[in-house]
């Protein structure tokens, strides 16, 4: 049991500092550890755990704590809560000082442009990963494509969405 | 330690600003941060963040908070919870980086660990293929607000050639090819800042 909390700690301490871009960035690392490396979730589950942590409120990166849950229950949740969010606390903190006192500065200026493509790009890769990763039909990939559209070009609300998904896959036998 | 901005800021904020606020008490700056949990179902959250703390509060002005979101964009970690670290900070100090972050998680992690309870306990039972199949579809749809950012995000921050190019090795490289994140960025992060310091304005 106190393995299992130190991998879980270890894991997202790790992740949770490289999690830039909003932390969606380190879905697909996550679900290579957890599905494929400590056999924690079957990628199933992994998709369906997705799928909670995106329709409930809060942050996306939630989804730790449900790992965290199906892992080592209750203790596991927390640890990797505390592990997801408080060395990226940290760092802001740090870093909000620092950056207070740059102001204006043309190298700030050249940070916040260099960071911009490596963080879109890391967006694209946790929705990839997550095709990538579970068994589909061309229902699923219809539903994908056509959200994809949906939330890109439109102001729709996310879970009127989310809703429709779930109702789709309920009448087209999914 | 002090909070990070003590300046006075003059002017109101917003039509319900309230100059005496600007530095709210910590059990103020919890409700402020636990009604924002609360409202973030169906995202949108960084809307509901300005509402509560520019407009509603006037804790923080526009500017002050534009800042605060794109530093909290540019750092690992979830970018609201990273803007209550910063929000929180520049009012209170460390203690209120600490309270506002409790407040913006404490209920969607109380929803998070009942839904996720319901899930682990309901899998294998006569219901659970139904659940399933929701779920499936609010997986394709979830993947699909991940992509869907990205176009957004693609649009209004990647103008030129040379940044596209990132985008696309970072997203294939991880998202297709499944390599891992850290040797990525490794790789990634110097080219794109050494890119962008090449083509600074002057």
């Amino acid at each position: 049991m106190i393995q299992l909390l130190l991998q879980l700690a270890l894991l997202f301490a790790g992740l949770s500092m490289l999690a830039f871009g909003g932390g969606a960035g380190v879905i697909p690392d996550i679900q290579r550890a957890v599905v494929d490396h400590y056999h924690w979730m079957t990628a199933r589950e992994f998709l369906d755990t997705f799928a909670i942590s995106r329709a409930m409120p809060g942050p996306g990166s939630l989804i730790v704590v449900l790992i965290g849950q199906k892992a080592a229950g209750l203790p596991g949740a927390a640890v990797s809560f505390l592990a997801m969010f408080a060395p990226s606390c940290l760092i802001v903190y740090i870093v909000a000082r620092i950056w207070h006192r740059a102001g204006r500065s043309p190298w700030r200026a050249v940070v916040e442009r260099g960071l911009a493509p490596v963080a879109v790009g890391m967006t694209f890769a946790s929705g990839l990963a997550l095709m990538r990763g579970t068994e589909s039909g061309w229902l699923p990939y219809t539903i994908t494509i056509a959200s994809t559209a949906a939330f890109a070009f439109t102001e729709i609300n996310p879970i009127a969405l989310l809703g429709a998904g779930a109702a789709a896959l309920l009448l087209g036998g999914g | 330690m002090t909070p990070l901005c003590s300046q006075p800021r003059t002017g109101l904020n917003g039509p319900m600003g309230k100059q005496e606020s600007s530095q709210p008490s910590l059990a103020s700056l919890f409700m402020g941060f636990l009604r924002i949990g609360m409202s973030s179902f169906g995202g949108g959250l960084t809307a509901w963040v300005r509402r509560e703390v520019v407009q509603r509060q006037g804790w923080l002005d526009d500017q002050q908070f534009l800042s605060g979101y794109a530093l909290s964009q540019l750092v690992p970690g979830a970018t609201n919870v990273n803007l209550a670290v910063f929000i929180g900070a520049q009012l209170r100090g460390p203690p209120g980086a600490a309270i506002a972050v409790a407040g913006l998680t404490a209920l969607p992690l109380v929803l998070v660990l009942i839904a996720g309870a319901v899930y682990f306990n309901t899998r294998g039972m006569p219901g659970g293929t139904w659940l399933s199949s929701a779920l499936a579809g609010m997986g394709s749809v979830a993947i699909g607000l991940s992509l869907g950012t990205g176009i957004r995000l693609a649009r209004r921050n990647i103008r030129r050639v040379g940044p596209a190019c990132i985008t696309a090795v970072v997203a294939l490289s991880i998202g297709v090819f499944g390599l891992p994140l850290g040797r990525v960025l490794l790789v990634m992060m110097p080219l794109s800042l050494l890119l962008a310091w090449m083509t600074r304005q002057r």
